[in-house]
């Protein structure tokens, strides 16, 4: 009895844990059962403007959104060198046949970023604000970036079934936890002897806020969207598993049937994304800090 | 005499985690050293009483942790003390809920910081309209009245700049300027010109002399440094360990110092440069008018010191104004007065 105690972890019979298990399953499931359709109708709108977006991109005349994309890009980076290079990555995207895809993939990544910036920045600034906000999100959100993504897609398949709002949901939480984490840190960082200037002269909390945390903080929010960007279209691929179009379901197809070009060209196309989402952001917030550098424009 | 303006009265502030319970302790006349050790609070400002006139400068002396910072954030309350309380205009600012704080903070106060404090991520006129637009005062009127006290402080042509990209001196000018388009009656100045060189704080101090010459404000300035407590103070208060050792005109302080503390500090000042010659004179008694030289009473001794040398009066007559004789002035007591 004494060996087997050691040898052996002590462990819930195999009766119990399937019954716990079971237990579980069911109830969460007669959760989505009762709450499923009310919780899909409140992404209804997200919905509507996700495929909106998505056939704005794919039905317009391809010179066209091309040419939005570089005016963006352009007045975004202010550098020609990336709005040229851009340019030559747009068109061979377009050559080798996967414009749509990557239209599909922009406007999902279009829609999951301004939602997590929607969201995040004001979970951002609460947990600035309070430090029992804190307490409570940041063991939240180290689950959030930890916990492997398949595991979550299980409950949001469960209870939204497939299709992009789960697809879309799944990105979220996958990208949402830099831009909550650096909105906190950098009104934290702001420098406290110019908050006492600002009490000083009477400002009161919401003047602070928009007009001294938030701008000082901007460049290290900056930093948080530029990381969610990058989170976002990292999920791709593993959001496209449950239905979400874009370049993720040619390397999910890749993947499966062992077709080596195929996966490439998709891939390639998702990094060439980065690196252009990368570029204008890195760019957009150098250019918002201007004044700790020397020279103005 | 001018009316008081502010009024502090038995303020104390403790640090740490109960300073009422502490403040018992103090009161019952536990110090600084054995506060800190036994009950691990730190004592930052104890019985503080201290009347400061309208209109005029009143300088508060202390080396670092004697609490002289922690006394002036009092006045706009950004720290909340622990016991007494702080009157200016008949108003207890102790009592102001928020919002009447706020207001108070608005339209009376406004401070200079040590670090000078500006915002980074706006220019000199941004910064300088920054209390008028917490007070939502109308862009064009706050752009005009910024601009005016930019000109003011000497800093016209820089308006569009950022701060990082002025010297120390122009960003406490910046700094300086701000407080001044607040038009608050008080302007609070928590060691505004220690981290500046020293031609460059002469430079500010003579600005302020020169500003408060005209708008005759109400001003508490904080300093270690007591050239500059001598220079621009129309009252000095020396704190030491959170306690005031003294407080009076200058003259005064240099000529009967109430502590060692005191003495140690104004041993090696000049006192020629500091000393009027009404701080000195004592009554008319019918002295004699032969070889008598006549002086100013706002005259400083060094003024006079080098025709007392050639001229080798038997006294000195003081006079007022009107060229009334007011006192006298024996060179036996001016000799004294010099070479201690």
């Amino acid at each position: 009895m004494e060996k087997f105690f050691l040898s052996e972890f002590p462990e819930l019979s195999r009766e119990t844990l399937r019954f716990i298990k079971k237990g579980f399953d069911a109830s969460y499931r007669a959760f989505s059962r009762e709450y499923g359709d009310t919780i899909e109708a409140v992404f209804d709108p997200v919905l509507y403007f996700l495929v909106w977006f998505e056939k704005l991109l794919q039905n317009s005349p391809w010179p066209i959104v091309l040419i939005c994309f570089l005016a963006v890009i352009y007045f975004g980076s202010r550098k020609i060198s990336v709005t040229i290079g851009s340019l030559f990555a747009f068109l061979l995207i377009g050559i080798f046949g996967m414009w749509e895809d990557t239209m599909s993939t922009v406007s999902i990544i279009g829609v999951c970023t301004l939602l997590s910036i929607g969201i995040g920045i004001p979970v951002g600034v609460l947990m600035a604000k309070s430090e029992r906000a804190q307490r409570i999100c940041t063991p939240i959100l180290d689950i959030m970036q930890t916990m492997p993504s398949f595991v979550y897609l299980i409950p949001v398949v469960m209870l939204l079934g497939i299709g992009k709002i789960p697809g879309l949901l799944a990105v979220v939480i996958y990208a949402i936890p830099p831009i909550i984490r650096l909105t906190n840190l950098g009104i934290r960082e702001v420098d406290s002897e110019v908050l006492e200037a600002a009490d000083a002269f009477g400002a009161n909390p919401r003047q602070k806020l928009f007009q001294i945390q938030l701008p000082l903080a901007l460049p290290t929010i900056f930093a948080g969207i530029n990381q969610t960007i990058m989170m976002a279209l990292a999920m791709v691929v593993i959001a496209s598993m449950i239905g979400v179009k874009g370049l993720g379901q040619p390397v999910l197809k890749a993947i499966t049937n062992q077709y080596f070009a195929m996966g490439l060209f998709n891939g390639l196309a998702i990094v060439a994304l980065a690196i252009i989402f990368d570029r204008v952001s890195q760019s957009f917030g150098h250019r918002i800090q201007q004044h700790r550098s020397g020279a103005r424009e | 005499m001018s009316e008081i303006k502010i009024q502090i009265k038995n303020l104390y502030k403790i640090f740490g985690k109960s300073p009422k319970s502490a403040l018992e302790q103090v009161k019952d006349g536990v110090n600084k050293d054995e506060l800190l050790e036994k009950h691990n609070h730190v004592l930052g400002l104890k019985d503080i009483n201290l009347d400061i006139k309208e209109k005029s400068i009143q300088v508060v002396m202390g080396l670092s942790g004697s609490g002289k910072s922690t006394l002036i954030r009092h006045i706009n309350r950004l720290i909340e003390p622990t016991d007494g309380s702080v009157v200016v205009d008949g108003d207890d600012v102790l009592k102001m809920n928020d919002e009447n704080l706020r207001n108070f903070r608005r339209t009376k106060t406004a401070m200079v910081f040590q670090r000078f404090a500006l915002l980074p991520h706006k220019t000199v006129l941004e910064n300088t309209m920054f209390g008028l637009h917490i007070q939502n005062i109308d862009e064009k009127e706050a752009n005009t009245r910024a601009r005016r006290w930019i000109d003011r402080v000497g800093l016209s042509g820089y308006e569009e700049k950022y701060p990082q990209h002025l010297s120390g001196g122009m960003q406490q000018r910046v700094g300086l300027a701000r407080a001044l388009t607040n038009d608050g009656e008080i302007l609070l100045m928590d060691e505004a010109f220690s981290a500046l060189d020293p031609l460059i704080r002469k430079d500010m101090q003579d600005i302020l002399l020169e500003l408060q010459d005209e708008l005759h404000k109400t001003v508490v300035f904080i300093t270690h440094d007591l050239d500059e407590a001598l220079k621009i103070g129309d009252r000095i208060a020396i704190l030491k360990d959170g306690i005031m050792d003294q407080e009076g005109i200058p003259a005064d302080i240099l000529l009967s110092p109430k502590t060692q503390y005191v003495k140690d500090f104004v041993e090696d000042v000049n006192r020629a440069r500091v000393i009027k010659a009404k701080h000195i004179m004592s009554e008319l008694n019918g002295q004699d008018r032969d070889n008598a030289m006549f002086v100013d009473q706002d005259d400083f001794i060094d003024r006079f010191i080098d025709k007392v040398i050639s001229d080798k009066p038997n006294c000195l007559i003081v006079k007022n104004k009107n060229n009334d004789e007011i006192g006298y002035l024996s060179t036996k007591r001016l000799s004294e007065i010099l070479k201690r």
